[in-house]
């Protein structure tokens, strides 16, 4: 029997197969996720499921139940070998095969592993899946000292869950700031101030190379310094995992390579989620992001064409992170400006940062200005008087009209 | 177990028992009801969960707050009716609660 099939288990496949439902779609539809658990929400996992906050049950993107309700075939342990174009059917590693009208490519991304030397050492952890935080929220039981590697988004995030629980944090950033791939010197030296005030050791331009220890990790070796540490958690970034559609002869170049329309080279296969590479037509480039709210949109306008509608995929991308008691939004990219303008007070941790391209609004970063983000939104591409802007005595609203 | 009547802008009704403890967002997506959109998956992060709760239901819940407040704010369709619906957490004091839905998620 043919349907739909959408490979990963994931937010995006999780919306696509509600979306389907709601878009009255009443053919078979199949779920193939690797990991144990129904599709859950990526995002919580280095903030309130890691600190205990959320149960499982919360962060789960439907009960599971609902998959049986709906009449969506969820098979959770399932890996995929191979995509046959010509037959149009996926085979699973234990020889099953789907057959499909259309297929949906939602495979995400994997943590980047560093291999050096000691990396194979228990006590290192990587941040991707439930089962990976039910390990890290397991050690740090017992931890006394924690190393974290890479002050990207998922290093601090972590970072302020373990300081927020008392425990001994050193982050160890091999290029010359935190953020450094994802935001502008000036917030880089925030949230570095931010962590350093709450007792984080920061340390930059350190770069890892090697663990020691008997079979535990006990020590992170750093060019001549060595820290002691009996719980390390690597966040060094994503690869997105694109060798089923290059093993098929899809089109990929840095991400599975997809239409405005999600379409990948095969018009029978989508694709959604951090595993594409995108055009987004707002910006007049292409993207490939690691982001939910890319996921779920692409996993909604992927169904809308599948089901014969004609949708073009572009949002402006956004994206969000709560550290301690900061909730930082941002919208657009930050390097696309060529100005940046400082609306509100930053030592009162409640301010934004709007970025400016040619005198017109192209990103901003909020932290705890939840109306400046959403004001963003609207102002996106608009041309704004800058002193305006910054004038906190001037209300947002009168810059729409 | 208390049931939400959710209405959607085209008059369609939605008449659902919900788990208390859950949110009308999570009611709602677990129920295939359209026109949440719920981005942030109930971080109040998103505002893409948008609804209109009449004011004799209003009065049964906790006040918005200062994050909701700013999220709703910059709304094109706020009106005092607007909540998020991530921040409202059913139980059997909100039975029969009713729930509009906008035309739009921005």
């Amino acid at each position: 029997m043919s349907g739909i099939v959408i490979i990963g288990a994931g937010q995006a496949a999780g919306q696509a197969a509600a979306s389907l439902r709601q878009g009255k779609y009443e053919g078979s539809i199949t779920i193939l996720g690797n990991e144990t658990q129904p599709p859950y929400q990526r995002p919580p996992l280095s903030k309130q499921y890691l600190s205990g906050e959320l149960g499982m049950d919360r962060v789960m993107v439907r009960p599971e139940k609902f998959y049986a309700d709906q009449d969506i075939a969820l098979h959770t342990g399932t890996s995929v070998e191979s995509i046959d174009r010509a037959a149009k059917s996926v085979t699973t590693s234990s020889s099953d095969s789907y057959e499909y009208d259309k297929l949906l490519i939602a495979t995400g991304s994997r943590p980047r592993i560093l291999t050096i030397p000691g990396s194979d050492l228990s006590g290192i952890h990587y941040l991707r899946t439930i089962d990976d935080v039910d390990g890290i929220r397991e050690a740090m039981k017992t931890a006394k000292k924690i190393c974290i590697v890479g002050g990207g988004y998922i290093g601090l995030e972590v970072t302020a869950v373990a300081v927020t629980a008392g425990l001994q944090v050193t982050v160890l950033e091999m290029e010359d700031r935190i953020l450094k791939r994802v935001t502008t010197p000036e917030m880089s030296e925030y949230y570095h101030q931010l962590h350093a005030g709450r007792g984080a050791d920061i340390k930059v331009s350190t770069g890892v190379n090697g663990f020691q220890g008997e079979s535990h990790v006990s020590t992170v070796l750093c060019g001549d310094e060595q820290i002691d540490a009996d719980l390390v958690i690597v966040g060094i970034g994503i690869i997105p995992n694109i060798e089923l559609a290059e093993a098929a002869g899809l089109n990929c170049n840095n991400g599975i390579t997809v239409d405005d329309h999600c379409r990948t080279s095969d018009p029978d296969i989508y694709a959604a989620g951090d595993c594409t590479n995108h055009p987004n037509p707002t910006m007049g480039r292409r993207l490939r992001l690691e982001s939910v709210p890319n996921a779920m949109e692409q996993a909604r306008v992927s169904v809308t064409n599948m089901l014969g509608g004609d949708k073009v995929y572009d949002s402006i991308p956004w994206f969000w992170s709560d550290q301690y008691d900061l909730k930082l939004q941002m919208l657009g990219f930050s390097a696309d400006g060529d100005t940046s303008v400082l609306r509100g007070d930053k030592a009162a941790n409640q301010f934004a940062v709007f970025y400016l391209k040619d005198g017109k609004v192209v990103s901003v970063d909020a932290v705890n200005s939840p109306k400046e983000f959403m004001v963003c939104k609207q102002l996106y591409g608009k041309t704004v008087d800058p002193s305006v802007l910054k004038d906190t005595n001037v209300e947002l609203k009168t810059l729409l009209n | 177990m208390p049931q939400v009547k959710f209405i959607e802008f085209n008059g369609t009704e939605h008449n659902i028992d919900a788990n208390n403890g859950d949110s009308i967002m999570v009611t709602a997506t677990s129920n295939l009801v359209p026109g949440i959109d719920a981005d942030c998956g109930g971080e109040c992060s998103c505002a893409t969960c948008h609804v209109l709760v009449g004011s004799e239901w209003q009065a049964k819940l906790k006040p918005v707050n200062d994050t909701e407040e700013s999220m709703l704010d910059l709304n094109p369709d706020r009106s005092a009716e607007s909540r998020l619906s991530c921040q409202i957490i059913m139980s059997d004091h909100l039975d029969g609660i009713v729930i509009n839905l906008p035309e739009f998620q921005y």
